[in-house]
């Protein structure tokens, strides 16, 4: 795991005298982007690839004629918001390491963006 | 002047959003880009933080908005399925030139009755109504973290940098979204 370590204070922040904060919830909304992002690429290619996962996303449509799509985008939601609540939590006065968390999410984000890539989630239709 | 119902939500979800975001991602980029050591006084310093914090979450808003509008209330007008008679399930695009009351827009495309405009929803509509719901939730990052850290971003580079990857990242998907729903909207229109 690797921490950013490159804090110095610029002149123009010393007259501001800001106090040191903990990386912890920032590194929480960070992740949470990660899994949110990752959660909608997976049902969208789950979404495809089985008719149970399609039906159970479009009974989260209300009758607003939203289909598949309500759902995917309400536990995509979900998942942002809880992880965000739960590692907030955890991580509220910690100092984790960042550098290694922004890495995780952008590998969730970048593996979930793939997946709503057309041409890949209707390889599995 | 009159727009009807659908021409609203459609003017509301893709202009008045829309052009909200970019302005708040300019202004929001410009200030993340320069929060770097030596580019600022610590009085310019306080007058472009606020600056910095209203730009990033009123893009986050602004893209929570746009993706909740276009999604719960635009994509079942585009949806709908009007067409099918019997066994034909483009019946009632018969001879159309643009969607209409027996064909929506999601018909007109799929049954190719003005040309190869299949593409247009299996490729532009899918990618859209999926990637766009990326926007707000980078944006949503971003924006904490800015006003977290606030000046003090300014001797965390490399999170300054990842900072400006989030929130490039949330542009990029929403620009996609943008791009598709405009040229949808000229390819099959919500009337």
């Amino acid at each position: 795991m690797t921490t950013d370590t490159t804090r110095h204070i610029p002149p123009e922040l010393a007259g501001l005298n800001p106090p040191p904060k903990k990386d912890g919830p920032a590194a929480a909304v960070i992740l949470a982007a990660g899994v949110g992002i990752f959660v909608l690429g997976l049902f969208t290619l789950l979404n495809e690839a089985s008719g149970a996962v399609h039906d159970f996303l479009e009974g989260f449509d209300p009758g607003r004629g939203v289909g598949p799509l309500a759902g995917k985008t309400i536990l995509a939601v979900v998942a942002f918001a809880l992880t965000w609540l739960v590692f907030g939590l955890i991580w509220r006065r910690k100092d984790v390491p960042i550098k290694s968390v922004f890495w995780v999410a952008l590998a969730l984000g970048t593996a979930g963006a793939v997946m709503m890539f057309p041409p890949v989630f209707e390889a599995f239709a | 002047m009159e727009l009807s119902n659908r021409e609203f939500w459609t003017v509301v979800h893709g202009l008045a959003l829309g052009t909200l975001f970019l302005l708040a991602f300019t202004g929001g980029l410009a200030g993340l880009w320069s929060l770097r050591p030596g580019f600022l006084t610590t009085t310019g310093l306080k007058e472009r933080m606020t600056r910095m914090y209203l730009g990033t979450w009123i893009m986050a808003v602004t893209a929570w908005l746009t993706v909740i509008s276009g999604t719960w209330i635009v994509y079942p007008w585009y949806r709908a399925q009007l067409a099918p008679v019997g066994d034909d399930p483009f019946a009632g695009c018969a001879g159309a030139v643009v969607p209409t009351s027996t064909c929506s827009p999601r018909d007109f495309l799929l049954s190719g009755v003005s040309g190869n405009t299949q593409a247009w929803h299996r490729f532009g509509m899918e990618w859209k109504e999926h990637i766009s719901w990326a926007a707000p939730m980078l944006a949503t990052a971003a924006a904490f973290v800015v006003v977290y850290y606030g000046p003090r971003l300014i001797g965390r580079p490399w999170l300054r940098a990842a900072t400006i990857v989030m929130f490039v990242a949330a542009f990029a998907a929403a620009a996609i979204g943008g791009a598709f729903g405009a040229f949808l909207n000229k390819v099959a229109p919500i009337i």
